[in-house]
């Protein structure tokens, strides 16, 4: 079975929301849209949304990190917000996962956003249905495209390249290896949703310099023992000296 | 969570809806065992009914109001296999439906009983009918409260204490608005409704009191840092990612002060429970028309106010991500 899903990498993600605004202009003007913006230019913009990138600030200054945290539906393998339907709207795809509204279907009860623990569903004021994240499902299977933009439109927009497309149950995928070897997480996970994207954490790149490796112990000036002072002459990287 | 007065006048009018009906046949089967005299088929039961289903009438207009797309309502009765949702959708016509078939079969005096069982206990079709609306009524309780018992993340609402809750609420509501019918129309009545309504308050107040006890009490199971997965006590937010607030921040708000909360639970302690129980009592003894319409008016009031407080008190795990705008 395939699951589709979105690793997003908070190590790289600089919150730019080239993915908001790249996900609104693709679903706005397809199959799921419009995506409404009521009172754009107004004093309380408003409007439906599928992906929201939001700032956390960890930590006390000077220990700080803005934390960069872009949300979407996260296509849970376990949906809460399925089985509340009262109308079938809301369904999981059998065959890849992707979790989704049938806009005929649905009368606006809302009751699915009360489901749904990570807000990822918004409803739309004008056209009164619910709506989230499709995973570009209009995109990724289109045969008219060339085969490297058969992906989400947030996922080709990112500059930096944070967030990556994939099935999360093909264990070789690029997704599946992300989160096994990068520490990819799931979100809420004391609800048992078991949600099919990720997050790759922070990571702090250290490197642990030994006192052997700054002291070359082969070194071969110091088998010929001859000593050079180095102390006047300048190089760029220091090491002019040798 | 944001307080719909969509939904907040369906549950508590189908609750008093429900409550009378329950005091209608509660009448009947007192009669039946001949602990209070017979009734009038007519301007007891076919007139009670009509009032109880005036309320689940009125209740359900109030349900359209909360559908976005209410022209295909028809539709969310489709999946009552999964959702609590869709089987209120198809419970709540069958209550009207057989509450009004039972009010019919009293105008139309179908009081004959078919058989008899051991000679005490005659059975007629308005008692059959009055059984099978009994069990669609508690039916109804239990769909009305599980949607929203069974949202597990919503900690204020996932607890059989809210089903006890509307059904204990609509009761006693129901009851108090029989005892003011039976005033008019079966004055033999009103001694057994108003012990019962008495009773049913009583009983609803120590279930809602619970309630507020266990509410205020436990943690959230989701904190900020399983929300956005990163392990340190202190995160700020900084940003939700909308400028002018969104569906998120609308839908899950209270939009109300935790102080206007606080106010609100008093006032529907007092209006719900503590006022018309003593109003109550007073009435019965008096057999005062004006007070027992004042208790009943009083505590629909409170109702109002409880189902309010019953939304704007609850949290919802996704608030963790639009904690600052
Ligand atoms: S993130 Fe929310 S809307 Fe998406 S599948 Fe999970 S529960 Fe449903
Ligand atoms: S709002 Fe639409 S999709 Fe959501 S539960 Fe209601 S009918 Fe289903």
């Amino acid at each position: 079975m395939t699951q589709l899903a979105l690793v997003i990498d908070l190590n790289t993600c600089v919150g730019c929301s080239a993915c908001v605004t790249s996900c609104k202009e693709w679903n706005t003007s397809g199959e799921a849209g419009p995506m409404t913006d009521m009172m754009p230019y107004g004093e309380d913009p408003h409007g439906t949304f599928f992906n929201r990138v939001q700032s956390f600030e960890v930590g006390t200054y000077p220990n700080t990190q803005m934390v960069h945290f872009p949300k979407s539906c996260l296509h849970c393998e376990e949906p809460p917000c399925v089985p509340v339907c009262p109308t079938g709207a809301s369904y999981k795809r059998e065959e890849d996962g992707i979790v989704l509204v049938d806009y005929d279907k649905c009368i606006g009860c809302k009751y699915c956003s009360w489901a749904c623990p990570y807000g990822a569903r918004e409803i739309d004021e004008k056209q009164k249905v619910m709506k989230k994240c499709t995973l570009c499902v209009d995109r990724i299977y289109d045969q008219t495209l060339p085969e490297t933009e058969r992906q989400p439109a947030c996922v080709l927009a990112c500059p930096a390249d944070a967030r990556i497309f994939g099935d999360v149950h093909d264990p070789d995928s690029e997704v599946s290896v992300l989160i096994r070897e990068q520490g990819g997480y799931a979100l809420m996970p004391e609800w048992g949703t078991k949600p099919a994207n990720h997050y790759l954490p922070r990571r702090k790149i250290e490197m642990h310099i030994h006192a052997d490796e700054l002291e070359r112990a082969d070194n071969p000036l110091d088998k010929e023992d001859l000593k050079i002072d180095d102390k006047d002459i300048t190089s760029v990287d220091g090491f002019g000296g040798w | 969570m944001h307080p719909a007065y969509s939904v907040i006048f369906l549950t508590t009018l189908i609750g008093v809806g429900q409550g009378l009906f329950l005091a209608l046949f509660t009448g009947q089967i007192y009669s039946l065992a001949r602990l209070v005299p017979q009734q009038d088929s007519t301007h007891f039961y076919a007139y009670g009914s009509a009032l109880a289903l005036g309320f689940l009438v009125l209740g359900l207009l109030a349900s359209f109001f909360h559908l976005g797309r209410p022209e295909r309502a028809w539709r969310s009765a489709t999946k009552w296999r999964t959702s609590w949702l869709a089987r209120e959708v198809i419970v709540l016509p069958l209550v009207m439906g057989l509450i009004a078939l039972y009010g019919l079969a009293h105008w139309m005096g179908f009081t004959k009983p078919f058989f008899t069982i051991s000679n005490v206990l005659p059975v007629d079709l308005t008692l059959l009918i009055g059984l099978a609306a009994t069990g669609a009524t508690f039916l109804l309780f239990i769909c009305t409260g599980m949607i929203y018992a069974s949202i597990r993340f919503i900690r204020e609402w996932a607890t059989p204490l809210t089903i006890l809750n509307f059904t204990f609420m609509g009761g006693a509501s129901g009851f108090v608005l029989a005892t003011l019918f039976s005033l008019f129309k079966a004055p033999d009545l009103i001694k057994m409704f108003g012990y019962w309504a008495i009773i049913l308050t009583f009983f609803a107040l120590v279930l809602r009191l619970a309630s507020l006890w266990r509410n205020a009490r436990g943690t959230p199971k989701s904190t900020i840092q399983s929300a956005i997965g990163v392990r340190h006590p202190k995160i700020i937010q900084k940003s939700t990612g909308a400028m002018g607030g969104s569906f998120n921040t609308k839908e899950f708000n209270s939009g109300s002060t935790p102080k206007r909360i606080r106010q609100a639970k008093w006032s529907f302690i007092l209006l719900v429970f503590v006022l018309p129980l003593i109003l109550m009592a007073i009435a019965l003894s008096w057999h005062s028309a004006p007070l027992l319409a004042l208790s009943f008016l009083i505590q629909m009031a409170g109702l109002i106010i409880e189902r309010w407080t019953f939304f704007a008190d609850a949290t919802h795990p996704q608030n963790l991500y639009y904690q600052s705008m």
